[in-house]
């Protein structure tokens, strides 16, 4: 006979609960005490599967937030790490096995590919809305599919254009152009100087899906519709290409052969003056003696504004969500509500220095915006984010599309001349259509 | 096991004692080993091409459809023809300067021994730290050739080695052949070795040239040995993941995209093992005809097919 444990806990729950040792009543009542809507089981335990941080001080804020909530309520969370882009095989595979972590922070639109996997969370986001200020919206869409929550959007990963205050002023401009012209206009003055940008336009995941969603976007395009039908065939579509192809005419040669870390090279060794990059340029610039004074000549910005008048970026947006296999989904509910609790969220966001972006406006005014104005055009990035696969549904298909590059593809193969626009247009109308079937 | 039907032992006894029972015995580690880590994992990827599988989602048979969508996807084309471009002629150039290398070292160098340690260095290092090394040699900005030459003042701008198609194409072929060259150059060494001295003595006394030499005896006599370096040879560039993964991840624009790299992308960050397994699959018939090619192209003779 095979005992199938979680049958086992429930039907033992109470006679659990008379045995229990005291402390842990007491650990329980000190978890009430702290205003915790969630209760966890009794003996619970928890496996968080997350990515490898980027930033140590969020590493150890989140490490000790998490070491106070087991602190508090006796519940051992025991946390995985995985690299960045081996968090979704992983997840995927735990979520459809039905064993391995009992939740996980994971990127994009994962939740969305096994979406009847998760423990619906809308009783702990609908409150934690109320509790901060609510979500953006954006960060909002990664989180909840037909009205439910099926997933706990936790932060963004702020993306905005690092430049170099001298060259700019040297080319003539004294205050940074916010729209899309003017943006073309400092690209032109940079290379004639000598200081060219440079963006990438190879296969780099995360900054070159950036790049060219905010390429798109900008311009008014959108891969699908709202029924997720190809809506890539357009004339907005037509517009970014031809913005794309007057940047690249005045970027450092080779971007086309970029992936994620060239930009930031390129940057440090002074080949280029003007980039879009998370706050980490900033800080691996200060932190070697040798380019520190080129990070003090470092500004950031947004990037610029299209012709549909508002700031839209794609940024990677992180998630946590609870898998059905979970046998504590209480415990896991309440590690939650810990970790957005204000001191701990605030105290995580801190930690990060800027690299991550509250997804609770409540949070807004974390004090690591303004404690350096490096920082400030990162903390908009959770109110410019737009979910992947605009405007159709999240889902594997909007998640294929990003990681076989379609968008990357397309803009490339039009900037390099290896298509005419309307060729590589058709050629992504085609994949897109492939993965939206 | 006291408490077994009476003919449990019987038959038993009857296999352990039959010639041809004993020999499926011996042979059944091997065959189970051969049926769970080949047969099963190629099986499943055969079937796994005829679905719509996404990651840890099972899919339904869809027949041909990933095949026909693969048909018309000329991305998937251009990553055939990389793949062969890129196979045919890093192999021709590591057959050719393999064979030079092991004639080379076949001679009585002064500190032979050394040279020849030291030449298997490049296939000794890890595939992912020697790409990460030409990564850095074919950068766009601070490429060391690049560097070089502008020093000397042959080049006014920095190559743009992976940027332009055709030079990422010469790029990945050329971090390729340095890797491959070791293993042609010391197997072929090891197959020179076999070949008995007194023959080319023979062959010099009757008045052959070197040239001579090295065609009439030297080759033919190595040929069952090139055969085998160059199957493999063939097979390891075919199926070469890790350098591109490494360089340029298939750009720019595809025009590195091999087929391995590509059945990647699509099946596991792109979470359709189908169309990624249907590429993997469309790698076969290539890998086959290598194959046999090799077996029926270079090894002519019966004796060297196994047939005495």
């Amino acid at each position: 006979m095979t005992i199938d444990r979680r049958k086992l806990l429930q039907g033992s729950a109470a006679l659990a609960a008379g045995t229990m040792l005291m402390p842990a009543f007491a650990r329980r009542a000190s978890a009430q005490a702290a205003g915790m809507t969630f209760t966890p089981e009794e003996g619970a335990s928890l496996r968080l599967l997350r990515w490898v941080p980027f930033v140590q001080g969020e590493e150890e804020a989140w490490n000790a937030n998490t070491k106070a909530f087991t602190d508090a309520t006796g519940v051992d969370v025991k946390i995985d790490q995985e690299s960045w882009e081996d968090v979704r095989p992983k997840a995927a595979v735990a979520a459809n096995v039905g064993s391995g972590p009992d939740m996980v922070m994971s990127w994009f639109d994962d939740p969305f590919q096994y979406p009847d996997k998760l423990v619906d969370v809308t009783d702990l986001c609908t409150m934690l809305g109320e509790k901060n200020g609510g979500w953006y919206d954006g960060l909002r869409a990664y989180g909840e599919q037909d009205g439910k929550f099926i997933s706990t959007p936790l932060c963004a990963i702020g993306n905005a254009i690092c430049y170099r205050d001298s060259h700019m002023k040297a080319a003539g401009f004294e205050e940074f152009p916010t729209d899309t012209d003017g943006f073309l206009k400092l690209c032109t003055a940079l290379k004639e100087k000598g200081t060219p940008a440079g963006f990438p336009f190879g296969k780099a995941v995360g900054d070159g899906n950036n790049f060219v969603h905010w390429l798109l976007w900008s311009h008014g395009g959108m891969t699908v519709n709202e029924a997720g039908e190809p809506a890539i065939n357009s004339p907005e579509t037509r517009a970014a290409i031809e913005y794309a192809r007057a940047l690249y005419a005045v970027f450092i040669p080779g971007t086309e052969s970029w992936l994620d870390i060239n930009n930031n090279r390129a940057f440090l060794a002074g080949d280029i003056s003007l980039t879009a990059n998370g706050v980490s340029l900033y800080y691996s610039a200060m932190k070697d003696e040798a380019t520190k004074a080129l990070g003090e000549d470092i500004r950031t910005q947004n990037l610029p504004i299209g012709p549909i008048g508002k700031s839209v970026e794609l940024h990677q947006t992180s998630t946590i969500s609870i898998f059905n296999h979970c046998k504590f989904p209480n415990a896991a509910k309440a590690y939650l509500e810990w970790m957005y609790q204000a001191d701990h969220m605030n105290a995580w966001l801190q930690g990060a220095s800027a690299y991550c972006c509250q997804a609770l406006k409540g949070f807004e005014n974390n004090p690591v915006w303004t404690s350096n104005p490096i920082h400030t055009p990162y903390s908009k990035a959770s109110a410019s984010l737009r979910e992947n696969g605009y405007a159709g549904p999240l889902g594997p298909a909007s998640a294929g599309v990003m990681a076989d590059y379609v968008l990357v593809d397309m803009f490339a193969e039009a900037v390099t001349g290896q298509r005419s626009p309307d060729e590589a247009i058709a050629n992504a109308e085609r994949r897109i259509a492939r993965y939206y079937r | 096991m006291p408490d077994q039907p009476a003919s449990r032992p019987s038959l038993w006894r009857r296999i352990a004692e039959s010639r041809n029972g004993l020999g499926f015995l011996f042979m059944l580690p091997a065959a189970v080993f051969l049926l769970c880590f080949l047969t099963y994992p190629l099986g499943l990827g055969v079937w796994l091409g005829f679905t719509d599988t996404r990651i840890g989602r099972p899919g339904e048979f869809i027949g041909l459809e990933n095949y026909q969508w693969l048909n018309d996807d000329p991305v998937f084309w251009l990553s055939v023809f990389n793949t062969l471009f890129y196979t045919t002629i890093a192999s021709v150039l590591k057959f050719g300067l393999g064979l030079w290398l092991a004639l080379l070292l076949n001679r009585h160098l002064p500190a032979k021994n050394f040279f020849r340690a030291i030449i298997l260095l490049p296939w000794v290092v890890p595939t992912v730290l020697s790409a990460l090394a030409f990564w850095w040699i074919f950068d766009s900005q601070f490429s060391i050739i690049s560097w070089l030459l502008m020093k000397w003042g042959l080049i006014s701008q920095p190559i743009n080695f992976l940027g332009d198609p055709w030079t990422a194409r010469w790029s990945v072929i050329a971090a390729n052949v340095w890797r491959g060259i070791p293993f042609v150059a010391i197997s072929l060494l090891a197959g020179l070795q076999t070949i008995p001295q007194s023959l080319n003595e023979a062959a010099a006394i009757d008045g052959a040239t070197p040239w001579q030499r090295f065609t009439k005896v030297t080759l033919p006599l190595l040929t069952p040995i090139i055969a085998v370096v160059m199957t493999f040879s063939v097979l390891f560039t075919f199926t070469d993941f890790q350098l591109i993964y490494v360089l340029t991840r298939g750009g720019p624009v595809n025009a590195t995209h091999l087929m391995a790299t590509l059945s990647f992308q699509r099946a596991i960050p792109g979470g359709q093992l189908g169309e990624g397994a249907a590429i993997a699959v469309a790698m076969i018939p290539f890998l086959l005809a290598a194959i046999l090619f090799s077996f029926f192209g270079l090894q002519r003779r019966k004796w060297q097919q196994g047939a005495d």
